[in-house]
Parts: structure tokens; C-alpha cells; sequence
């Protein structure tokens, strides 16, 4: 039993209101832009490894909003010293969400680490994250979803989804653009 | 927010050199509020200093990577920042750097040089002899600072040039600065 990422990440999204979203490069880019363009959406296209920290970049600087990143299991392995660093803080408005197919995607489903065992609940369980989960099917979703907008503490949230590729919808990709809007519509101008 | 002690500014005062207290003195007319970092010897009383400020949140990163990523959220919530690494941290970030300038934020670091004068790891020497040549090709405006009384005005001119201009700023902290690690102990 697994997830299927698209109603997933779109359920996730509904009923949004101020919240702050950071899409990992690849295919979580193309899931976000799926379930429709936002001007808080921050579609990072580049610098793997990074979707985590921008993140908790983002929930330092607006304890008052939710935050939510959805990455890949790939786009994590790549930065995952970022578990032992937002331990350190554990911003209670961030979440922290990795669709996790044990594959990369974007460069023709080779596997990933997770693939062979490596288990990304259980390591940021160990950096000392305290509310990690891990969700196998769809009816799981709803309860993340109330999760995430309630604010109520860190969530990191492992979606097992099914492998494979999705269509490749494609959002904004001039940086300078998404960042500028991103900040005229937070009002984060500085 | 803040899981690091705060101590006391009475009880750091005798380790830190003046021009360090020249750069937090900048950090402050600026309104930087977070300062991440990679730890140096070099930078250790301006952690010290940062630490005990209530105004300033620190950040221990596990890599320099993870800072441009955060300075990037941070410039993304309103807020500015400044980065403490050394020079071997700059060539782990490079392909991070992209995050900047494509997004063409502000970020400012400053780096404490090694590997460029009486050295004695050889280990340091690659990274340190190249720092500037890799900030420069990866498009941050780099300056550089020798003179103990030059910091301060060039760490303040850094922060404005990024958050006025929008630019990636790096400065270069001599090892002269610095001053001789001490292998003795």
C-alpha cells in the first residue's frame, strides 16, 4: 500500500490560508505546481540538498505562519545534516514533508539510499526531531493535514508513495521572480 | 529559540580581540538577527559575542551548505543574517551558490583565512589559496580586511552592499589578522 504523491501534495495544500511553501527540486517542484500556482510557493529548481534549511530559514523568520516543505527522498539524503541543525531550533511552525518512491526521479529511477534501507524517519528521529511519522496510504493524509495547520510542533512526515513518474507541469523558473514575489505577497520586504 | 547558554557579555570580554567587538558592533547597527555558522578558532569571540546577544539567534550548522539555504529563508521572511565560516567551508558550498544568485539574494559571510601565511597544516593550503578565485567565479563581490582597524568599516560596507544592492558579499579575514595558530598546546 502506498501513496499517490499528486492527491496527496494537493491535499496537503487545500484551505492553504498565510502558508509558507518550499518545494524541493524535481519532481515535488512539478507535484506543487500541480495542485496550483501559489505566490507563496518558493519552487527551488536547483542547489539539492537545500529545501530543508530554507525551510527553517523561513519559520525563524515567521514564528506566527506555517511553514511546510515538500521535498524528495533524494533532494534530503543530499542535505540531510539539516535534520541535526533545525533540532537545534524545532520551530514549532515548520513541517517537514518527504515523498520518499526510493527513486530519483528526475534522472531516469535510478534508486536512492532509502531504497537500500536507509529509513529518513528513523534518522531524524535519532538528530533528535520529536515528532516524526511515517505514512503508508492515502487515508493517512487528512491527519497530516490538521497536523500541519494546527502549528502545533515540528512535524516531520515520511509519505511512502508509489513509484514512478508523473507528468512534468512546470511553474515559474526565474528565480529572481519566484523569490520577489514570494516577498511582495509575505510582505517580507526588508 | 535560542538552545545555546547565553553568557554573560562581562564574563567573554577578556578573550576577544577589539576589532571582533567592531564587527558585532555591526551587527547590531545593521539588525542582524541571526548569525549561523561553521566554527573557526579565528571567529571564537565573535561566537562568544553573538552567543551572549539576546538580539542575535546563533546557528551550528553541519555544513557551510546548510547556511546559504538558511540565509536564503531568512532574506525570504525578512530577515538579514551573516554567516561565520573559514576558508575551507567556502568550497563545500559551491553549486549553493547558485541559490543566490539565482534568486540574486543578499547574503553576506565572512571568512577567516587559512592556509595563506605561516601555515601550519598543508592540509589548509588548496582551499586557502583558492578562496577568493572560487567566491569571485561564483559572482560574490569579495573584500579583505588585514588591518585590525580596517574591519569594522569593511564588515559595515559588506552589509550594506548586500542588503542595499542585493548582492553576495564574502570577507576575507587575513590570517595575518588572525595571528599564528598555536601548535605548542
Amino acid at each position: 500500500m502506498t501513496i499517490e504523491r499528486r492527491r496527496a501534495v494537493a491535499d496537503l495544500l487545500a484551505e492553504r490560508g498565510d502558508m509558507l511553501l518550499v518545494a524541493g527540486l524535481g519532481s515535488p517542484v512539478y507535484d506543487v505546481f500541480a495542485a496550483g500556482d501559489h505566490d507563496l510557493n518558493f519552487y527551488n529548481w536547483g542547489a539539492m540538498g537545500s529545501a530543508a534549511m530554507i525551510g527553517l530559514g523561513l519559520a525563524l523568520a515567521q514564528p506566527d505562519r506555517p511553514v511546510v516543505v515538500i521535498t524528495g527522498d533524494g533532494e534530503m539524503l543530499m542535505g540531510i545534516g539539516a535534520f541535526a541543525t533545525i533540532a537545534q531550533h524545532r520551530p514549532a511552525n515548520l513541517s517537514i514533508i518527504i515523498l520518499d518512491n526510493g527513486q530519483y526521479a528526475e534522472t531516469g529511477m535510478q534508486p536512492t539510499a532509502t531504497s537500500f534501507g536507509v529509513d529518513l524517519a528513523a534518522v531524524a528521529t535519532a538528530c533528535g526531531l520529536p515528532d516524526v511519522v511515517t505514512l503508508q496510504s492515502n487515508n493517512e493524509v487528512a491527519a497530516l493535514h490538521t497536523r500541519i495547520r494546527a502549528r502545533g510542533g515540528l512535524t516531520i512526515a515520511v509519505l511512502k508513495i508509489a513509484p514512478g513518474d508523473q507528468p512534468h507541469t512546470i511553474p515559474l523558473r526565474d528565480g529572481v521572480e519566484i523569490a520577489n514575489r514570494f516577498i511582495r505577497h509575505a510582505a517580507t520586504a526588508l | 529559540m535560542n538552545q545555546h547558554t547565553v553568557i554573560p557579555p562581562a564574563d567573554v570580554g577578556l578573550a576577544i580581540r577589539p576589532w571582533q567587538h567592531d564587527i558585532h558592533a555591526c551587527f547590531t547597527a545593521a539588525g542582524i538577527t541571526h548569525v549561523p555558522f561553521v566554527p573557526d578558532a579565528g571567529h571564537k569571540g565573535l561566537i562568544k559575542l553573538c552567543e551572549a546577544d539576546p538580539s542575535i539567534t546563533t546557528t551550528v550548522l553541519t555544513t557551510e551548505e546548510e547556511g546559504i539555504a538558511l540565509a536564503t529563508g531568512l532574506w525570504l521572511g525578512g530577515r538579514r543574517i551573516v554567516m561565520l565560516m573559514q576558508s575551507s567551508g567556502v568550497g563545500n558550498c559551491v553549486n549553493l551558490f547558485s541559490l543566490l544568485e539565482n534568486c540574486r539574494a543578499p547574503f553576506v559571510a565572512l571568512v577567516t583565512m587559512r592556509g595563506e601565511f605561516a601555515e601550519f597544516n598543508p592540509w589548509q593550503i588548496p582551499m586557502g589559496k583558492r578562496t577568493g578565485a572560487v567566491l569571485e567565479l561564483m559572482g560574490f563581490d569579495v573584500y579583505r580586511a588585514d588591518d585590525a582597524g580596517a574591519v569594522g568599516d569593511t564588515v559595515r560596507g559588506a552589509i550594506d552592499h548586500a542588503f542595499f544592492s542585493r548582492r553576495a558579499v564574502a570577507v576575507l579575514l587575513g590570517q595575518r589578522l588572525i595571528g599564528r595558530k598555536d601548535w605548542s598546546k
